[in-house]
């Protein structure tokens, strides 16, 4: 294996532990918009499509590189948009008073 | 890589897992979402110059990048709320074809004989991408009841799902071992994709939001692939955080059904439903329905109200009536509170989302460990299009197919009110007895529908 195939299973390794450490405290409530979360963070497929998009020279590159930059775009777009759609309800209702007697109607 | 693009990487990497970190509390999740659209920013902005544009390659980056960015703000804002499910089910579908679409464009530039370091993730990444691809148009198609949401089973389907594995595996060997042209990786992408469909068909609508978990963690693999062919730091690390994160909160999901994951994908709930029906035997017994105004009365003159909203509460938009109801009660001193279960709607979550929007206030909604134990204090618990979730069946009897799965303790308190649009069972398929029980008061009928009659009542009570 050359250095820079060892240095890339490194951090594939590493980002295991990470990704699962890091949302294991996630109350069920929050599921939907971190599965919504994470829908939109694997949009970073966008990098690749661009990368094979540019460089696009012949018939069949050009199909593909649109292709998938369009995909790749909608994933992070829309990802990113709904996300933030699902939490602004949440932070809507942070803003109300902590004790129920207050946020209770009169 | 440049040393400039390689720490714009490595903080893009760095936002990524703050900001899944902040979306795991309620308190920064909203700001997680930010911080994660951040490091995407920093990481395509980091690209782009780097990049060699041919005039042919400029153009489709623009034009591509326009038609994305209005599918995917037009799509994630025009979407009922209700709809969001299948709305992250096709926003998913999109990163796992890009992903493989991205492995078949390497693999071209590669030539008949790629070293294994690139080919083997390439194919991966085709097989993988391709699976959500399909996967998740299937459940979108499925949630948006494009098609029928029952499993679609055929008699010797684990045999064709598993000959179609065998081929994938078959030219899997072939592009690595024999040669990598276009006839032996787009049969891959072909195969691939009716595997998707194959795998997912069979699977219920209510087990969805497990299979969209799955796929989405998919997607995640198949980017980080795409990264080890690209040699791109960014798709892996990215890549694989979905793909763990991902492959976690499916269990999660499923352990919140009470059920394997295995049991998800594999139909054995399909099988069940039959047999478990039978012993039930529901002849003979009778539910006991109530007038609108013998149950708002009951409710106004209430001390303690639970409320249990389910499904049925979704389907039918009636998030606002229900609120309104509940205003209505509190303004006459009754306490109210929802009680959620983890797998309430068609997403854990799902509920939240929807009452949130109908501004129901943050405290009232109890997750189920937190109200389990003040069922028993309650006067009345309204379940409103929820079946399965406070069926006592899953406490009681062993042979059920829900027994294990853990439920809110409705049978507990001194009433309960179901409003239910008819005697059909849940997602599960199996029969309720407390819809039989004496203290148990069924108002059929479209939720909305009823609620608003129920406000009314109230009003008059």
């Amino acid at each position: 294996m050359n250095s820079e195939l060892l240095n890339e299973l490194t951090f594939f390794v590493l980002a295991v532990f990470v990704g699962i450490e890091v949302i294991s405290k996630v109350p069920t409530m929050l599921h939907t918009p971190l599965m919504s979360g994470t829908n939109a963070i694997h949009g970073i497929i966008l990098v690749g499509a661009l990368l094979i998009a540019a460089g696009a020279n012949s018939p069949v590159t050009v199909i593909l590189g649109l292709l998938a930059v369009v995909l790749a775009t909608t994933n992070v777009v829309g990802g990113f948009v709904v996300t933030d759609r699902m939490l602004e309800m949440f932070k809507g209702r942070q803003a109300q008073p902590n004790t129920p007697e207050t946020a209770k109607p009169k | 890589m440049t040393t400039v693009l390689t720490l714009a990487y490595l903080l893009a990497a760095v936002l990524f897992i703050l900001g899944l970190k902040q979306l795991s509390s309620p308190r920064t999740a909203r700001n997680g979402n930010y911080t994660a659209a951040a490091g995407m920013v920093i990481a395509l902005g980091a690209t782009v110059p780097q990049l060699h544009f041919t005039t042919a390659g400029a153009i489709i980056v623009l034009v591509g990048v326009l038609i994305g960015t209005a599918v995917g703000t037009i799509g994630a804002r025009q979407v009922k709320m209700t709809a969001i499910p299948q709305m992250v089910a096709l926003f998913n579908g999109a990163g796992g074809g890009a992903a493989a679409l991205v492995a078949v464009a390497e693999l071209l530039k590669f030539g008949p004989h790629p070293p294994i370091a690139e080919a083997l993730p390439s194919v991966f990444s085709i097989v993988i991408g391709s699976v959500s691809f399909a996967g998740s148009m299937v459940a979108f198609a499925k949630l948006q009841e494009l098609m029928t949401g029952t499993p679609i089973t055929y008699p010797g389907q684990q045999l064709v799902n598993g000959l179609i594995a065998a081929a994938i595996i078959g030219f899997v060997i072939a592009v690595l071992v024999i040669a990598s042209i276009p006839f032996s990786f787009l049969s891959l992408m072909l195969l691939a994709l009716i595997l998707g469909i194959a795998v997912v068909l069979p699977i219920g609508g209510a087990d969805m939001p497990v299979v969209i978990s799955l796929l989405n963690a998919f997607t995640g693999l198949a980017v980080a692939a795409s990264g080890f062919t690209l040699n791109n730091f960014a798709l892996i690390v990215a890549g694989t955080l979905v793909g763990a994160s991902g492959s976690l909160l499916t269990k999660l999901m499923s352990d919140a059904m009470g059920r394997s994951l295995g049991n998800v994908l594999f139909g054995a709930f399909g099988q069940v439903r039959t047999t478990a029906g039978a012993g039930a035997g529901k002849e003979g017994r009778t539910v006991r329905t109530g007038s609108i105004e013998d149950l708002a009365t009951l409710l106004a003159y209430s001390r303690r109200v639970i409320i249990v909203p389910g499904y049925g509460l979704a389907v039918a938009q009636a998030q606002h009536a229900v609120r309104e109801l509940a205003d209505l009660l509190e303004k006459r001193g009754v306490e109210v509170n929802y009680a959620i279960h983890p797998v309430a709607g068609r997403m854990p979550g799902h509920m939240n989302v929807l009452l949130a929007e109908a501004n129901v206030p943050y405290e009232q909604l109890k997750e189920m460990d937190e109200i389990n134990d003040e069922f028993k204090d309650a006067d009345v618990v309204l379940v409103v299009g929820a079946n399965d979730v406070v069926n006592p069946a899953a406490r009681t009897s062993p042979g059920s197919p829900i027994y294990g799965m853990p439920i809110l303790n409705a049978d507990q308190a001194k009433n309960v009110v179901f409003l239910k649009r008819s005697m059909r069972p849940g997602f599960a398929g199996i029969d309720n007895d407390l819809l039989y029980d004496p203290k148990t008061i069924m108002l059929f009928g479209d939720a909305k529908d009823s609620l608003t009659k129920l406000v009314n009542a109230v009003k008059a009570a």
